[in-house]
């Protein structure tokens, strides 16, 4: 059987495991639709919000990042994960407390304004999208090397099949579809790295793989990627070559962002109680932690291959022939990779080789984002491993992009038309808004993702830059202090969203459209803060903002301080509430 | 619900256990993988460093037995101060 049947066998079976257990599950609790995480045990709830969690900037963009930085991506390590101990700790127990459904509806009911609710919906699909363009990115990147198309039909294939999966809808609320996705992501990501671990160190656990010795050289196999490197012209795996400046306000801006995410906060909306949603916070990271600890070794051993192929005899000896990488059977992959546009050779100086060094001269382009995918395929692993890594990356990306497309058109027909501009529309007219909103999004992220500001994970980084910069701090103030007011909170958010906005439109294009920018993250405007990174800057701009103003304007009213002392005592927690 | 000043003592106990929980959270990260990175460099491990380990490994466990403990201790707080569901 061939590859192309095989992946199609595979997707296929997942694709009709999920809808058999949304068509399964439905049956009892369609009437539970909001709460469907209520009842429903934190070990549960925690992987389905894993599930909701992971997507294509984890599952298939982040390691081939860290491949390609080492050292100077941990950023991605430490920020996606640091985020949930803030999440247990400052926003998840007291929203669950305060007990309604949408994040907006915090906000707009702590600082008693409509202005407030609205400016925290125009933050929340500012992030949302931008999110979503990271995300048809990897659908992209997935669907282009999956069905054997170039990278731009593939994009289109994958933006029909969001749009599918998202007005369907159902199947994302139902946590035990997304459990069943959960398990199929882990899978496909720990299988492969388990056979290359083993491989390449003899050691069957990825993580302690990373550590270990290369059985090639006897050395450590971080030592011996180094040593390639080096002679390839690269920087050191292990160095730091990014300012720790950046770093630093790189790791803030991804962990905040982490806890000021509308779609992951909402998870821990509908836990059944106070206790559980610290505890909810917990297991998710667990299973997140599960893949987070594998990427690095994915990553390392992912570059040890991809060097090991382009230089069969050691970096030291002569490069593959090209000749090789247009007939070796082993080498099916280059060509079908070249296929999708994603990965290019070049013979620049005619000598029959394809030589991959750091200089001018490097001879082999390969994308960041296929390195997930592709892994299996560099390290000759079986055909059935190929196609799980397949339907893992479709699971990861289809599962998140749906869930943000129902935050997005929820923000849009709840908080906006229904709460505000037309109170009295009726249940199909909100429907139709709800749809109306997703499909737009998904049009504009398409649009967007055909010239994608970055790698996917770096796109998402961006949406979490901007969800740092303004609701984040809006959650912690509104639960954390009593004196901040509503014309303090909505200044805050303001000026955090706008000057982060700028920030990262000025390096990557207004309205990221291609050309656009007037500077660029590889000499960034300030100091060397990358527009990656600008969401730390953007949270704190909204802290002083809000402080100052709220500080020169009233205290709030008497029952919004007693609102806030309620949210900090769990006591009295009871179902969430519709309204 | 209980009187104002149990709450009180109740948020300050909280706030403690949170501030605590911070500090070793910034210090296993921000700390050991960014700014300490140096001072760890002579602690070898796997071919590297102390620092690279906590940036790519070690800050995660941390985070994971910090999520827990908080958990437990602040249902033990929640007895305590008769504030639980």
């Amino acid at each position: 059987m061939d590859q192309f049947t095989l992946n199609l066998i595979v997707v296929g079976a997942t694709f009709a495991l999920y809808i058999g257990i949304a068509i399964w599950a439905r049956a009892g609790s369609t009437s539970e639709f909001y709460a469907a995480g209520r009842g429903v045990h934190p070990v549960v709830n925690g992987m389905a919000t894993g599930a909701d969690w992971m997507s294509a900037a984890s599952f298939i963009s982040m390691a081939g990042i860290i491949s390609f930085g080492g050292y100077n991506t941990s950023a991605y390590l430490m920020g996606w994960t640091g985020g949930y101990v803030l999440l247990a700790m400052l926003i998840a127990p007291y929203l669950r407390k305060f007990g309604k459904f949408t994040v907006p509806e915090f906000i707009g009911d702590r600082f008693y304004s409509q202005t407030a609710r609205t400016v925290a919906v125009i933050c929340l699909i500012t992030a949302s999208l931008t999110y979503v363009i990271g995300q048809m990115t990897g659908v992209g990147v997935a669907f282009s090397r999956f069905l054997e198309v170039d990278n731009t039909t593939g994009l289109l294939i994958g933006a029909a099949i969001v749009f599918f999966y998202a007005v369907i809808g159902g199947m994302k609320g139902i946590t035990y579809t997304q459990v069943a996705q959960y398990v199929v992501l882990i899978t496909a990501y720990t299988i492969p790295a388990i056979f290359i671990s083993l491989k390449l160190t003899g050691n069957p656990i990825p993580p302690l793989g990373l550590f270990a010795d290369a059985k090639s050289t006897g050395l450590p196999i971080l030592e011996t990627l180094n040593g390639m490197l080096e002679d390839l012209g690269f920087a050191e795996y292990t160095r730091q070559t990014d300012t720790t400046l950046n770093m630093f306000l790189f790791t803030v801006s991804l962990m905040i962002g982490t806890a000021g995410l509308p779609h992951v906060i909402v998870r821990f909306f509908t836990v059944p109680t106070v206790a559980d949603a610290r505890s909810s916070a917990g297991w998710a990271l667990v299973f997140i932690a599960l893949l987070y600890l594998t990427a690095p070794a994915v990553g390392a051993m992912a570059r040890v291959n991809l060097i090991d192929t382009f230089y069969p005899n050691g970096t030291q000896s002569e490069a593959v022939s090209l000749d090789a990488i247009e007939n070796s059977e082993s080498l099916d992959w280059v060509r079908n990779w070249e296929q999708t546009g994603l990965l290019g050779f070049d013979d620049k100086n005619g000598n029959g080789l394809i030589e991959y060094n750091g200089s001018a001269e490097n001879e082999l382009t390969v994308n960041r984002d296929i390195i997930t995918l592709a892994n299996p395929e560099i390290a000759n692993l079986p055909g059935w491993v190929i196609a799980l890594v397949a339907a893992g990356g479709l699971a990861a990306a289809l599962s998140t992009a749906a869930g943000l497309l129902m935050a997005i058109s929820s923000a849009v027909s709840h908080d906006l038309i229904k709460s505000q501009i037309n109170p009295s529309i009726s249940e199909k007219g909100e429907l139709m808004s709800a749809r109306v909103s997703m499909a737009v999004a998904i049009v504009i992220a398409t649009y967007l993702g055909l010239n994608p500001p970055g790698f996917a994970a770096q796109t998402v980084a961006l949406a979490f830059g901007l969800a740092a910069s303004s609701i984040f701090p809006a959650l912690l103030m509104g639960i954390f202090s009593k004196r901040v007011n509503n014309k303090g909170a909505v200044a805050g958010m303001i000026a955090g969203l706008a000057v982060t906005v700028v920030y990262i439109f000025l390096h990557k294009g207004w309205f990221f459209i291609p050309g656009t920018n007037s500077f660029d993250d590889s000499d960034p405007l300030l100091l060397s803060i990358k527009s990656t990174s600008f969401g730390s800057i953007g949270a704190l701009v909204n802290f002083v903002v809000a402080y100052v103003v709220s500080n020169a304007t009233d205290e709030p009213p008497v029952e919004i301080q007693e609102l806030v002392e309620s949210v900090r005592i769990p006591r009295g927690a009871g179902g969430a509430v519709d309204h | 619900m209980a009187d104002n000043s149990e709450n009180n003592a109740y948020w300050s106990a909280n706030k403690r256990i949170i501030g605590i929980s911070l500090v070793i959270w910034f210090i296993c990260s921000f700390g050991f993988g960014i700014l300490l990175r140096p001072m760890l460099a002579g602690i070898k491990i796997g071919g590297t460093d102390l620092g690279f380990w906590f940036a790519q490994q070690g800050s995660i466990l941390v985070f994971l037995v910090l999520i827990f403990t908080y958990a437990a201790k602040m249902n033990k707080l929640d007895k305590q101060h008769g504030v639980d569901e």
